[in-house]
């Protein structure tokens, strides 16, 4: 096993999803096979290879640092919100 | 042949002609959608009104154009995961059922912008996650050419409509096959451009180093068409290229004497289906017939592609989905009645409730193989292992125009098959996915039938090669009878379909 109980539990925090026994059981199985199965790379040679992070030759596309699109209009920033109130989101207490 | 049988530029000569109205094809692909739609199930949202109104508009307006597009007054659907102003967009979750967006993408804008006619939102698998369309948290697409087959996936409610001629054509998005899988399961064209072609803003991004936005349509000239009217830089999305784009008809040529085609070794080995490998032999002979000069070649890192997709995509999806936490938009989980949540309880349980199961293991997935520890083994040594990739397709297309395979292993499954196992259908994808991490272009046509079932050909480029695409699969296509063929069921009624197996030679 690479992925033990302990190590799907933090990684479901850190992802923040709420898992029950049922899924964690079946995930917890489902993600070790899946990890044995991606960890056969291990056994490719490397050495000297540059990683590939984004296929094209683009690094830092700036747009000028000036007003280029007029922002959404607050009706249609909340229109979708599942809570708001007075021009806020709404989230549960958190202090 | 009915006017939902036709495809755009064969409507567009009829439209221009002044023989029929916007209004008649709109009115007659409203009216297929209706007869076979409880069996096809493409559609999550239809836009029936809307689409009459905009068809009336080109018709009113069709005599002050000056330069009609040659989309314009085409019904056509959008996979729903790209954002339409004011028209629901769910990523076939239940995450963004009631999602609005307020803004179009930009690719649904430039259709827009061409005439076309926006019939609606079309299945796909949860946030473009699977290969039968399946995960979707709605209901699963039916493959029109066997209702008791799955239409391929991610953008399976594209494939299916297009097939079934309850639109004219469609858009997906492929980040490992899911625009050419699908078109090859159901009988239709699909194309993946090369990443950087065109703009990916307002479409829900899944992996973005690997997303890509194309058609699917029911011949090569129609997929030139809608590619010509989608391609081109956005400032929206910083990725795409500033580059001149030619016009893709041009290369509609029917000549591809001379063009030197290689057929990849690794992928007509024994895990093809024999009936498939059959086919696709003919293919090749007709293409050497037209004058192609044919040779196998080896991409021996093809294999790896499979294991760094699930690392690479899981990763950027794990950061990509992130924004859905319940507060700005999208599903948010509700207490009992007379309890409250805790911020992080709220997150929790929204996110639990509102991801199906394959979106969740690939977000724990991608946390997991970025997280401390991990990172190196995992993520860093799949971007390596990327890069051995694009150098043997480098080397590869120093000898080849273009490159060639059967687009899937398989026919179409039957629904419910295989999905207990993951690691099965995982492996399925396996022709699809180098095309992806190495950001290449590559179309899928049809290229024959198996048991009545439609098979599709992979043709691949060099990046920005798209024209070359288009050139070598016209001319098998215009010297092949296989993209004519349309499912002959009538809904529930009457199930007589075409014997494709009889057209096979």
């Amino acid at each position: 096993m690479v992925l033990t109980r302990e190590d799907l539990k933090q990684v479901a925090m850190l992802a923040q999803i709420e898992l029950d026994e049922a899924e964690s059981n079946e995930l917890h199985s489902q993600l070790n096979d899946l990890l044995q199965y991606v960890g056969s790379i291990d056994s490719i040679d490397t050495e000297n290879v540059e990683p590939t992070f984004y296929l094209l030759p683009l690094k830092n596309v700036w747009r000028l640092d000036e007003d280029s699109q007029p922002p959404l209009a607050p009706d249609y920033v909340f229109q979708n919100a599942p809570g708001h109130e007075r021009g806020f989101f709404k989230v549960p207490r958190i202090l | 042949m009915e006017l939902f049988d036709l495809s755009a530029h064969e409507l567009a000569d009829l439209l221009k002609k002044r023989e029929i109205t916007a209004i008649d094809i709109a009115g007659a692909i409203i009216k297929r959608v209706h007869q076979v739609d409880e069996d096809v199930r493409s559609y999550v949202t239809l836009n029936e009104e809307d689409a009459l109104e905009a068809a009336r508009e080109i018709d009113e307006n069709w005599s002050k154009m000056d330069a009609v597009s040659p989309l314009a007054g085409i019904p056509m659907g959008l996979k729903d995961n790209i954002c339409t102003k004011g028209v629901r967009t769910t990523c076939s979750s239940r995450m963004l059922e009631k999602f609005i967006p307020p803004y179009s993408a930009t690719v649904a804008d430039r259709l827009t912008e061409a005439g076309a006619v926006l019939m609606g939102k079309l299945n796909m698998d949860e946030f473009a996650m699977g290969s039968t369309t399946e995960s979707s948290y709605f209901f699963p697409t039916h493959n029109p050419w066997d209702l008791a087959r799955v239409p391929g996936g991610s953008s399976g409610g594209s494939a299916a409509a297009v097939a079934a001629g309850e639109a004219v054509y469609a858009l997906g998005s492929d980040t490992g096959g899911s625009i050419r899988q699908p078109a090859a399961f159901c009988g239709i064209v699909g194309m993946k451009p090369t990443n950087g072609l065109l703009s990916r803003n307002g479409v829900v991004p899944f992996a973005s180093s690997l997303d890509t936005v194309g058609p699917l349509t029911k011949d090569v000239r129609d997929c030139a068409l809608v590619l010509n009217a989608i391609s081109g830089h956005d400032p929206l999305d910083s990725v795409s290229v500033p580059m001149e784009i030619p016009d893709y008809t041009t290369f509609l040529t029917g000549d591809i004497k001379g063009k030197r085609v290689g057929i990849i070794r690794e992928m007509i080995d024994e895990g093809l289906d024999a009936g498939i490998g059959q086919v696709f032999k003919n293919a090749v002979n007709i293409l050497e017939e037209l004058g192609a000069v044919v040779e196998e070649c080896s991409l021996p890192t093809a294999v790896s592609s499979v294991p760094i997709y699930h690392i690479i995509s899981s990763a950027e999806a794990s950061s990509n989905l992130a924004r859905f936490d319940g507060v700005r938009y999208g599903y948010r989980a509700v207490p009992e009645k007379g309890k409250d949540f805790s911020l992080e309880e709220m997150y929790m349980k929204t996110r639990g409730e509102g991801f199906g199961p394959e979106v969740k293991r690939r977000i724990l997935m991608g946390t997991y193989v970025l997280s401390s520890g991990c990172y190196e083994k995992y993520y860093l040594k799949a971007t390596k292992v990327r890069t051995l990739i694009r150098e043997d397709f480098q080397r590869l297309f120093e000898q080849f125009d273009v490159l060639i395979t059967p687009t899937t292993p398989n026919l179409p499954f039957r629904l419910g098959e295989e999905v207990d196992d993951s690691l099965t259908i995982y492996n399925f994808d396996k022709y699809t996915l180098p095309v992806n991490m190495a950001g290449l272009p590559a179309i899928s046509l049809p290229c024959g039938f198996v048991e009545d079932l439609p098979v599709g050909m992979q043709i691949i480029g060099p990046a920005f090669a798209e024209g070359a695409l288009f050139q070598v699969a016209y001319a098998f296509e215009q010297n092949t009878p296989y993209h004519q063929e349309r499912p002959r069921f009538q809904g529930q009624s009457a199930a007589k379909t075409v014997k494709g197996s009889e057209i096979n030679g």
